[in-house]
């Protein structure tokens, strides 16, 4: 996909460097997308970044939200004999309460990694004996996917496949940030807005946050030159004092959204109040089955009620999502939390800011070394 | 499973539960290729290796193909001349005839591409498997014609990392074959025979390659992070210079997975002397008459800073650190 305005990645740090330069104090800017997190990590984004710009990474992981009542629902649903839980890839390695899905596996349980919410439904068209239950997880991105797989279940009249819908909206996160109580001096000052989320929501979605909250948001592209004028953007609003919404990534972005893909999920799901991994809960923050198709609700037709969030002594997932501390800031990190040995889900995900820290953090202290001659001017505090 | 992804678990696997038990001195250099027969006078080399892939035919290859690729290649990056390969299969019960007719046409073919024979072989049928599974295991035994020996020890800062071409296709073209089956993708295995090409770079470079190693499981990253590690030097790749086919970046991005992470089967990372550069790239070009020989390129090279790490500069400018995958590389969820 071609940007808007075509740029070369030099000319666009340039531009960072000299608009950081015009603002006199420290900006904290938050994205709240696991392929944002991903791309700047990948692409050494935070390394380049201006000495009085820092880039969060919010609450757009889709494992790293998910609360630990929630992997626990996961893992006793699976743990019935005749289940075959459907899931997706990173899912499998968080740790619940007791063991994860990857090790109840070995253990016998049947868990499918799945590509597709639909591939849940031609597992249970296939196979009428058996039991199949979707773990619905993440944002508006796989809701509507989750929504097709009912429907199409519906459709096909099976009485074999139910949807645990664990799903999350990225709004209610945004402001639920933005409300929380934070130390003096630290505030999310602009949102980078999440590309594919938005797609599906639409830019207008965004609204409320810049006009009931005052903080700028910027819709912007995955490509790390699109996401750096993305916050070159944001940077130039708070330079200027100005809240507004920018979309920066028309070509897949519009005002309304994907009609098709809102309507799906109006279909089957309603808001409802959820627990997030970290913030409690959010009202208006999750999304529940409605009656309509409460016999595909696993939560009804196994009759589950969500445990309560043991989440592991130590761990501070909750507060790195959320930007109040940073993974390095937790104890547990690199020494018993690592990749090989995940305690949070923030260090199991790919998109997790704990796996990307552990993964390129070494890399950050040597970029740290021998920075770009372009600075900010001093910090004022 | 993760302990079998040829990550950082099967490295932990390796040193603590394999090598204290088996534990002697040619063993103990962990040779991920072939290891050195000192009764021989260093000139036999000798590796094995066991295939499983799911699914068992893709595009571009399939487990008879790599079976034999994966093997001669080993040996090829050991600086051995393959002699012969024997070749053992394990199929469970229902697994078809046809089926094991093509695995082992294939294997024929791609033999015949090496120019190497099956000498000698075994057969163990299991019980029923749902769906019916096959693997194949070789081992191949080469002679070493020169003296010296490609070796971790003989890179030195200022030598140049090159790669014979587009990283990641194999890995993704199986995980697409498997996870995806009704994706429509241009994606195809590399599985390539390298020894000849490589055979001839090393007889016609000599002393100027000090290193040489094949890029599968744990791809690219993988072999950069460990020529950084093991021989301490700090290594330095070039994003823009590593080539990635653009339908393998869209399949990567699709899956949240790094190009750089994934597993080739026709891939060679070569370490080589500054003057030997231009000769390497000559003689690896010369072979451009298939998919694992296209665009061989300079991606980076060994620096004098003493710190065993692999560092990656970005497109953006910016620097990261290349590290070995952890175990199975699991695709996200949006």
């Amino acid at each position: 996909m071609m940007p808007s305005r075509p740029q070369d990645s030099a000319s666009v740090i340039r531009r960072l460097h000299e608009v950081a330069e015009q603002i006199p104090d420290r900006v904290q800017l938050m994205e709240v997308c696991g392929t944002h997190t991903m791309s700047a990590f990948r692409s050494g984004l935070h390394g380049l970044l201006p000495r009085n710009v820092e880039l969060l990474s919010g609450p757009g992981c889709p494992v790293c939200v998910t609360a630990q009542g929630h992997i626990d629902l996961m893992l006793e649903v699976a743990q019935r004999h005749d289940v075959t839980l459907c899931t997706y890839g990173d899912m499998m390695r968080v740790p619940g309460s007791r063991g994860s899905l990857e090790s109840i596996r070995c253990d016998g349980a049947d868990i499918r990694v799945v590509y597709s919410a639909l591939d849940a439904v031609r597992l249970a068209e296939r196979d009428p004996g058996r039991r199949v239950v979707l773990a619905a997880i993440g944002f508006e991105t796989t809701a509507p996917t989750a929504a097709a797989a009912l429907l199409r279940a519906h459709q096909l009249a099976l009485d074999n496949f139910s949807v645990l819908a664990c799903l999350k909206l990225v709004v209610p996160a945004m402001t639920a940030v933005l409300s929380q109580p934070r130390p003096k001096r630290l505030g999310v000052r602009g949102f980078l807005c999440p590309g594919h989320v938005s797609a599906v929501i639409g830019s207008d979605a965004f609204v409320p946050v810049v006009d009931d909250f005052q903080v700028p948001c910027v819709i912007g592209g995955f490509e790390p030159t699109l996401m750096t004028a993305a916050i070159v953007a944001l940077l130039e609003q708070v330079r200027d004092g100005r809240t507004e919404l920018e979309n920066l990534y028309p070509q897949v972005v519009t005002p309304a959204g994907n009609g098709i893909a809102q309507r799906w999920m109006n279909e089957v799901f309603e808001p409802v109040v959820t627990r997030w991994r970290g913030m409690g809960t959010i009202p208006g923050s999750g999304l529940a089955i409605r009656g309509a198709y409460r016999g595909y609700d696993a939560r009804r037709v196994y009759d589950l009620s969500t445990p309560p969030d043991n989440e592991p002594a130590g761990c501070r997932c909750g507060e790195v999502i959320t930007g109040l501390v940073r993974p390095d800031q937790c104890s547990l990190f690199g020494s018993q939390c690592n990749p090989t040995h995940p305690i949070g889900p923030c260090m199991v995900s790919g998109e997790g800011t704990c796996q990307a820290w552990f993964k390129y953090r070494r890399a950050e202290v040597a970029s740290r070394r021998s920075r770009p001659k372009i600075r900010a001017k001093a910090v004022a505090t | 499973m993760a302990h079998g992804g040829g990550g950082q678990l099967t490295d932990e696997l390796i040193a603590d539960r394999i090598l204290p038990r088996l534990d002697n001195d040619v063993l103990r250099s962990l040779g991920d290729s072939a290891s050195l027969m000192p009764t021989f006078n260093d000139r036999v080399a000798l590796t094995i290796d066991s295939y499983v892939v799911q699914p068992w035919r893709f595009p571009g290859g399939d487990i008879g193909r790599i079976a034999v690729c994966g093997t001669v290649n080993d040996l090829a990056v050991a600086g051995a001349v393959p002699i012969g390969l024997a070749l053992s299969i394990v199929v469970s019960e229902g697994f078809a005839m046809a089926d094991l007719e093509d695995v082992l046409d294939s294997v024929a073919a791609a033999a015949d591409e090496a120019g190497v024979t099956i000498v000698t072989g075994d057969t163990k049928v299991i019980d029923h498997h749902d769906p019916p599974e096959i693997t194949l295991t070789t081992a191949g035994v080469g002679r070493r014609p020169l003296q010296h020996h490609p070796d971790l020890a003989r890179v030195q800062p200022g030598d140049r990392v090159i790669i014979n071409g587009p990283v990641g296709d194999h890995g993704l073209a199986v995980m697409l074959a498997r996870e995806m089956p009704d994706m429509q993708t241009t994606l195809r295995s590399d599985a390539a025979p390298l020894n000849r090409v490589i055979e001839d770079c090393w007889h016609g470079v000599g002393n100027g390659i000090a290193f040489m190693r094949d890029a599968t499981r744990g791809g690219l990253a993988g072999v950069a992070s460990d020529v950084a590690a093991q021989t301490g030097w700090h290594v330095v790749l070039r994003e823009d210079a590593i080539p990635v086919r653009p339908a393998a970046r869209h399949a990567a991005d699709l899956l949240g997975l790094d190009p750089l992470d994934l597993a080739n089967e026709g891939k060679v990372v070569i370490v080589a002397r500054p003057e030997a550069q231009d000769r390497v790239l000559a003689l690896l070009g010369a072979h451009e008459d298939g998919p694992a020989y296209t665009k061989p390129t300079v991606i980076g090279e060994v620096t004098d800073q003493r710190d065993g790490v692999c560092e990656l500069h970005t497109t953006l400018g910016g620097r990261r650190v290349l590290q070995k995958p952890y175990g199975e590389e699991l695709p996200r969820i949006c």
